[in-house]
């Protein structure tokens, strides 16, 4: 039984994920408008992908499509060869208010998505929430109410909880727009961590290039109306990055000035 | 602590007042009523009238009689209107037909169905009943509606991407999501329920039972004012209770740990 354990917690499951000439549109009172046009990604297993870009162009709706919350109009995301037709398991989403649930406790709501997963007992979801609870430090707030957390606490809970089921990837929509610098960098270190110790996929959407420079190995730039993937920069810098290295930041001067370019030439 | 003292206060001078006014404060040499005891009994009066009365048990076995009519009708009241607001907040054409008719119904006062309910059930319980059905129903769906609607559609979309389906999610998730606001309706209709029966009671004086309501009524018939006045304050002090020890916790309890109170 513990080998079982052992071996829910371990598994490493990753996926390549791809995205083949997405479009899409929405339609409103003013018009159709067009989140994504013939937008095309492929992921490797195990990266760590940003993806930047000014207000309105496509982030949340790609990575929608991604979860399986929304539908493309025309082209397929896949992953593993396999067409994503709807939510599931593999994909965990974090969202960018924290949609804990606070009708449950801290430990209630990491358990949510494991209740659904079938092979593991009770007791077993409740070693593995614990884990998750330890991994980002909030082992000793497990019986505590949502409504009695700070927001940075919650955002750790949110990322228990969408790590418990042990998804091959992670869906993170500007997890940590809503907190204060200090609390950010430590969740930076965190999500690192989780990043090097489970090798999941990530997807990290952020407004912030520099946070998407100390994530993620791979920066993906947007622009908007239509919503294109204007550029790709790869991170080399080594790993634990820290946001206030030099090299970071240089980096983050190239990408800023890069995307700046766009929005001017959108505004002429 | 100091809030209360002020309320307390407050009341006190209220009655004081009012027993000057009926001439029972002699001391301070207001001994002469200002109206005849038919038109303003005082204090005192009132007093005793209600302590007979409780002593003797005929106001507690019409408490029990009001209090059972009103738990049945609103009972019902919930059990029908609590779903077909979930129903109304979940499907289009159930929101544009039933949602568009419990609005014109809720606005009709509850009093106003008394003339139908007598011509259609007679003087009888069924009557009463359905007063107070008709005076529940439609604000506890609207409510309930209303709430449902203001769940965040976020909760269902994160549970579906944790591998909920949508039988699961309704029960899990917009349920426990919607349970503040339907608290909420639930008190409103309490409220609602009170007033209806009230309204009936004293129009409708059924052989099968005597209502409070029913004693108010009997005390304008019979012109004992003290009747009327008492009967008036156990009517509101039943009000304050259900509101205050039962509904108005259990809300704020839930509005503060759902994180949906309005500060
Ligand atoms: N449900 C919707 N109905 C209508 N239009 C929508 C809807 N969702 C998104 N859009 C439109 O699609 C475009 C892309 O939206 P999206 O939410 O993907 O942007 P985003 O890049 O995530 O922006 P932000 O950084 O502000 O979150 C926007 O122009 C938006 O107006
Ligand atoms: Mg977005």
């Amino acid at each position: 039984m513990h080998d079982k354990l052992e071996q829910e917690i371990n598994a490493f499951p990753t996926a390549k994920l791809s995205v083949e000439h997405v479009c899409k549109d929405f339609h409103t009172r003013n018009g159709a408008v067009r989140a994504l046009d013939d937008v095309s990604l492929t992921i490797n297993e195990g990266e760590f992908v940003c993806f930047v870009g000014p207000s309105g162009c496509g982030k949340s709706t790609l990575l929608n499509i991604i979860a399986g919350l929304e539908k493309p109009d025309s082209g397929l995301a896949l992953i593993d060869g396999v067409p994503i037709t709807g939510p599931g398991r593999d994909r965990m989403v974090m969202f960018q208010e924290h949609a804990l649930f606070p009708w449950l406790d801290v430990i209630g709501n990491v358990m949510f998505g494991l209740k659904q997963k079938p092979n593991l007992t009770d007791k077993e979801r409740l070693e593995v929430a614990k884990y998750y609870l330890f991994l980002v430090k909030m082992d000793r707030f497990a019986h505590a109410n949502i409504h009695e957390l700070s927001g940075g606490m919650r955002q750790r809970v949110a990322l228990a909880r969408s790590l418990a089921p042990n998804p091959k990837i992670l869906l993170m929509d500007e997890p940590f727009s809503a907190l204060d610098a200090m609390t950010r960098e430590r969740l930076y270190g965190d999500i690192q961590d989780v990043w090097a110790k489970r090798r999941k996929t990530i997807i990290f959407v952020t407004h912030n290039v520099r946070e998407a420079v100390c994530l993620g190995s791979r920066v993906v730039l947007f622009s908007p109306h239509p919503g294109r993937i204007r550029e790709q920069f790869a991170v080399g810098l080594e790993r634990p990055r820290n946001i206030n290295n030099h090299d970071l930041a240089d980096l983050s001067m190239q990408i800023t000035s890069a995307l700046k370019g766009y929005t001017a030439a959108e505004s002429d | 602590m100091k809030r209360f003292l002020i309320s307390l206060l407050f009341f006190i001078l209220l009655i004081m007042v009012w027993a000057g006014c009926t001439g029972e404060l002699a001391f301070l040499g207001l001994s002469d009523s200002l109206w005849s005891p038919f038109v303003l009994p005082s204090p005192s009066v009132v007093a005793q009238y209600l302590w007979d009365n409780i002593v003797n048990g005929k106001i507690p076995l019409s408490m029990l009689i009001t209090l059972r009519r009103l738990l049945i009708g609103y009972a019902i009241g919930l059990i029908l209107g609590v779903p077909l607001g979930m129903l109304s907040a979940r499907f289009r054409c159930v929101s544009d037909t039933l949602g568009v008719l419990a609005l014109g119904l809720q606005a009709l006062p509850s009093v106003c169905w008394v003339p139908l309910a007598c011509i259609w059930f007679g003087q009888t319980e069924a009557a009463l009943l359905f007063v107070v059905i008709m005076g529940t129903l439609w604000s506890v769906l609207l409510s309930t509606q209303n709430g449902m609607r203001s769940v965040p559609p976020i909760y269902a979309r994160a549970a579906r991407t944790m591998g909920s389906g949508p039988l699961h999610t309704l029960v899990f998730v917009t349920l426990p999501a919607s349970a503040p606001f339907v608290v909420s309706g639930m008190k409103q209709g309490w409220a609602f329920a009170w007033r209806s029966l009230m309204a009936a009671e004293i129009y409708v004086s059924v052989v099968s039972g005597f209502g409070i309501g029913q004693y108010l009524h009997y005390g304008r018939e019979l012109q004992r004012m003290y009747q009327v006045i008492g009967i008036m304050f156990i009517i509101i002090l039943v009000g304050l209770l259900a509101d205050k020890i039962l509904f108005s916790p259990a809300e704020a309890w839930l509005h503060r740990r759902w994180g949906t109170d309005k500060e």
